[in-house]
């Protein structure tokens, strides 16, 4: 009765009726104003055929200036998948995330005044998307494959080149019997010295995380990519900015 | 909090006006029967047309097309529907279409929307490839989840049953009607085709599709194409596909699904290679000749899911440092 009111403002009504929709919007937004925003771009596949591996891109390209992107599914028991600061990078993630069963999974993009931008969608899935057992871990080849990076850079628009990745990792979610949590926790980018982006990434990220990402980069230059797990394992690869 | 919920749902009952509601509530629960509409297409051999469209509540899962053909010797049909509720009515349909006891089923592939229906019939008349057989017994839970979770009360009673009876000749007669059974693969691993000589139907399984946009979830789209090279060069008068109408050419069916395959597979390899994520790979325009196909857009982004995480990792160099 004398419990203290939370010291926010209240957020706008959740149009998914999501039941965990404002814890989420707390931990993640905190006190900042948050708007559902339909030219946030937000795209999926009608169908999560692979309730593993669904790929989900998050454009916020044409909104302003764009500090942080988030990408999240509210029923997931691990709700978030990637944080992203676009540091020197036009605001473009696309990923591919794990799916426990049917959820809204949502993009959200904080501008530079601090508001954040919403958009989102509900998704049917099948059930066991983050407590099934890695592909590679059934198979048993997966410290064969672990780091191995696969990519290339294309050129992009206005500046940006379009680079795509793929790192061999388990991204084991500490769901699965005798299998403990492990996954890649941190992405940079950078050419030269100047960092162009970083990643903060959790286990509901797929199996073999995939990456599409818009860094600046001037032809021919250096684009260099780190990660690092929770292992404290390091993995890094370079590509070379194409002509655009 | 239990005596309240009971409360609250003895009142929600009570406050039901007794007429209009009564009907709605057994439109919901009475609407659970298939209809089974045999159509005939040539002498003696009928289609039960699928709807084309994926898997819903609405259809009942029943999407593939099934095939009557009536022999001397007793009633045979081609696949055996989604649930054991259709299995059902399909076997009553059938014996009172034929005026004949069904005495053989044939189960094209693995796929439930073919196999899950067989366990209304009994197991020694039900025939299918080896490798039909060994595909039933390693995904059919699998596929039996996911079907309960797509269509709950229309699965009742279904339970996961193999076909009894494993295809190790090229025909079969049944008192002078002669099938010929070809095991070819590329749909999944074991596809069964059959030839009806008397009529020149060729039962193509989901080896064919037509004006329905292929499903490619255990595809091997080299072998699928060796197929359909092989069901090009028979002699058939008309095709009864896995999904889609009838095909009176015999022809188009064939080349609808090879058109479909080859551009799907040209397509994902130019995607991966262009630097497009598998969001943006299934968006991609499907081309005019191609847009006929029904499901178009949702069967290309299954196929995106299928197959792009083994393409990216054959087609994009490696970059780390090693």
């Amino acid at each position: 009765m004398t419990q203290q009111a939370p010291s926010v403002t209240a957020y706008p009504v959740d149009p998914l009726g999501s039941p965990m929709w404002e814890a989420h919007a707390r931990t993640l937004f905190e006190d900042h104003p948050v708007r559902f925003e339909p030219a946030l771009k937000l795209s999926m596949p009608q169908i999560a055929e692979d309730q593993h591996r669904f790929p989900v891109a998050l454009d916020a390209r044409g909104l302003g200036e764009v500090k942080r992107m988030v990408i999240f599914a509210d029923l997931n028991p691990i709700p978030l998948a990637a944080d992203y600061r676009p540091l020197a990078a036009a605001p473009y993630l696309a990923i591919r995330i794990k799916l426990d069963q049917r959820t809204p999974v949502r993009g959200a993009a904080q501008l530079a005044d601090g508001s954040w931008l919403v958009s989102g969608a509900w998704v049917d899935a099948a059930g066991g998307g983050c407590s099934a057992p890695p592909v590679s871990r059934v198979r048993g080849d997966w410290a064969q494959h672990l780091g191995e990076i696969h990519g290339g850079a294309w050129p992009g628009d206005a500046g940006a080149t379009r680079l795509r990745f793929v790192i061999r990792h388990p991204m084991d979610t500490g769901f699965v019997a005798n299998i403990p949590t492990y996954n890649i926790e941190t992405l940079s980018i950078s050419s030269a010295d100047k960092v162009l982006g970083t990643m903060e990434i959790w286990a509901a990220m797929s199996e073999d995380p995939a990456f599409t990402l818009m860094p600046m980069a001037a032809t021919g230059a250096t684009l260099s990519i780190a990660a690092h797990d929770t292992n404290g394992r390091d993995y890094t690869a370079s590509v070379t900015a194409p002509a655009s | 909090m239990i005596l309240s919920r009971r409360a609250v749902l003895g009142g929600l009952i009570a406050s039901i006006p007794a007429t209009a509601p009564a009907i709605a509530m057994g439109a919901t629960f009475a609407a659970l029967n298939y209809p089974i509409t045999p159509v005939a297409i040539a002498d003696g051999v009928w289609m039960v047309a699928g709807a084309d469209e994926p898997i819903r509540r609405d259809n009942g899962g029943a999407i593939a097309n099934i095939t009557i053909i009536d022999t001397p010797a007793g009633t045979v049909l081609v696949d055996s529907g989604p649930s054991l509720r259709y299995g059902e009515a399909l076997k009553a349909a059938a014996e009172q279409l034929t005026g004949r006891k069904v005495i053989r089923v044939y189960i094209t592939h693995l796929h439930p929307d073919h196999a899950m229906g067989l366990g209304a019939f009994p197991q020694e008349i039900v025939a299918a490839l080896p490798g039909t057989i060994a595909d039933i017994q390693r995904d059919g839970q699998g596929f039996s989840d996911g079907m309960y979770r797509l269509l709950d009360d229309w699965m009742r009673g279904t339970d996961l049953k193999l076909p009894g009876l494993p295809i190790r000749t090229e025909s079969e007669s049944f008192g002078g009607r002669t099938l010929r059974l070809m095991a070819l693969s590329g749909h999944s691993s074991a596809d069964l085709a059959i030839l009806d000589e008397h009529t020149g139907t060729l039962i193509g399984g989901d080896l064919l599709f037509h004006r329905r946009a292929p499903a490619t979830p255990t595809a091997d789209l080299a072998r699928w194409r060796e197929s359909l090279g092989m069901l090009d060069r028979l002699l058939h008068k008309s095709a009864v596909p896995g999904h889609g109408p009838f095909d009176p050419s015999g022809r188009e069916a064939i080349a609808q699904t090879r058109d479909w395959i080859d551009w799907l597979d040209q397509s994902l390899t130019d995607a991966v290679r262009s630097g497009l994520d598998m969001v943006e790979a299934g968006e991609m325009a499907i081309p005019a000749p191609l847009s006929v196909m029904a499901a178009g857009r949702y069967e290309l982004q299954r196929s995106v899911s299928h197959f792009y995480p083994a393409l990216e990792g054959r087609l994009l160099p490696r970059i780390d440092k090693v």
